[in-house]
């Protein structure tokens, strides 16, 4: 990479994490990206499952493989993420795929803090429970869903890759704010059993 | 708490995960207006006990914004529809009306 890609991105938390009930932890950096654009319209749909090599999500959904994986953002938005050694590629076949100007991508890694809640999975639902005005249970929010709402008083984004295991996405700008709530609904002894 | 559901991503949420944008259907008049249209639209705005109509937006979900008719006294929702639109959808106005008979809002009714 030339020096005009600057120095070598740093985590916002430098990797903090906390062992409460469940387990609060900054993931490592992902390439992310913010796919705009018709859904349906071919360039789009190629451009985010040729990053991710999952299929397309369905409203209110996100489809993944490990650190691959495509989320439903809004009727025109999708967010895309690969492994972070894979950015310096993704973004090559971006520029090659999204010609269109109707169509369009912005690179957020770096503008993005991700969080994962993990242990026992009625207390991780329960953790980020605490904190979203959302329906957590696991009726209403099975493996694979995909929610924007608040983590308190900021934009997040809630998904379940898997049965005990929650991440979380909001603004870099506010990693702390969110860790630090997140370390709080997970401290020991404010176990409330809310999902059995 | 109202408890929305947003048009545009379909996820039903309560009001915090909203922002109201001021009441529904208002005509921006602009400079051809006469004085008393734009005095109206700038500054006549209906407070009901009852039925009325909102503009909303997701501001914390999809980003869109969409409308809202509830009632201002009990916070019930009757529906929401698309952001797009001089008027509520008819079976939503047949939904209020026969759960609100003989309600006026505005030229609705
Ligand atoms: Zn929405």
């Amino acid at each position: 990479m030339s020096d005009l890609s600057g120095p070598t991105p740093v985590l916002a938390l430098g990797g903090a994490a906390f062992d409460g009930y469940v387990r609060v932890a900054e993931e490592p950096l992902r390439a992310m990206f913010t796919l705009r654009g018709d859904l349906s319209a071919k360039a789009l749909k190629n451009a985010a499952t040729g990053l991710a090599a999952v299929d397309m999500p369905g409203q209110g959904q996100v489809a993944l493989n490990g650190e691959h994986c495509i989320a439903w953002m809004s009727p025109d938005e999708l967010l895309v993420m690969t492994p972070w050694d894979e950015h310096a590629k993704a973004l090559g076949q971006l520029d090659a795929t999204l010609t269109d100007p109707a169509l369009n991508y912005t690179d957020v890694s770096q503008a993005r803090a991700l969080f994962s809640l993990s242990g026992p999975d009625g207390l991780v639902r329960e953790v980020a429970a605490k904190l979203a005005p959302v329906d957590l249970s696991p009726a209403a929010f099975p493996a694979g869903s995909f929610r924007r709402s608040r983590i308190g008083q900021v934009s997040a984004a809630i998904w379940m890759p898997a049965p005990g295991r929650i991440e979380v996405v909001c603004f870099r700008s506010v990693a702390d704010y969110v860790f630090t709530l997140l370390r709080d609904a997970a401290r020991p002894g404010s176990e409330v059993g809310l999902f059995g | 708490m109202l408890l929305l559901e947003c048009p545009c991503c379909g996820q039903r949420g309560e009001e915090t995960e909203f922002h109201c944008g001021g009441e529904a259907h208002i005509t921006r008049e602009g400079p051809g207006a006469d004085d008393a249209a734009f005095e109206n639209y700038m500054f006549e705005r209906v407070n009901p006990k009852g039925v009325h109509f909102e503009r909303w937006r997701h501001v914390h979900g999809c980003g869109k914004w969409f409308h809202a008719a509830r009632d201002s006294a009990t916070l019930e929702v009757f529906g929401t529809y698309a952001a797009a639109t001089h008027r509520p959808p008819e079976e939503l106005l047949e939904t209020i009306r026969a759960k609100r008979p003989g309600f006026k809002w505005r030229e609705l009714a």
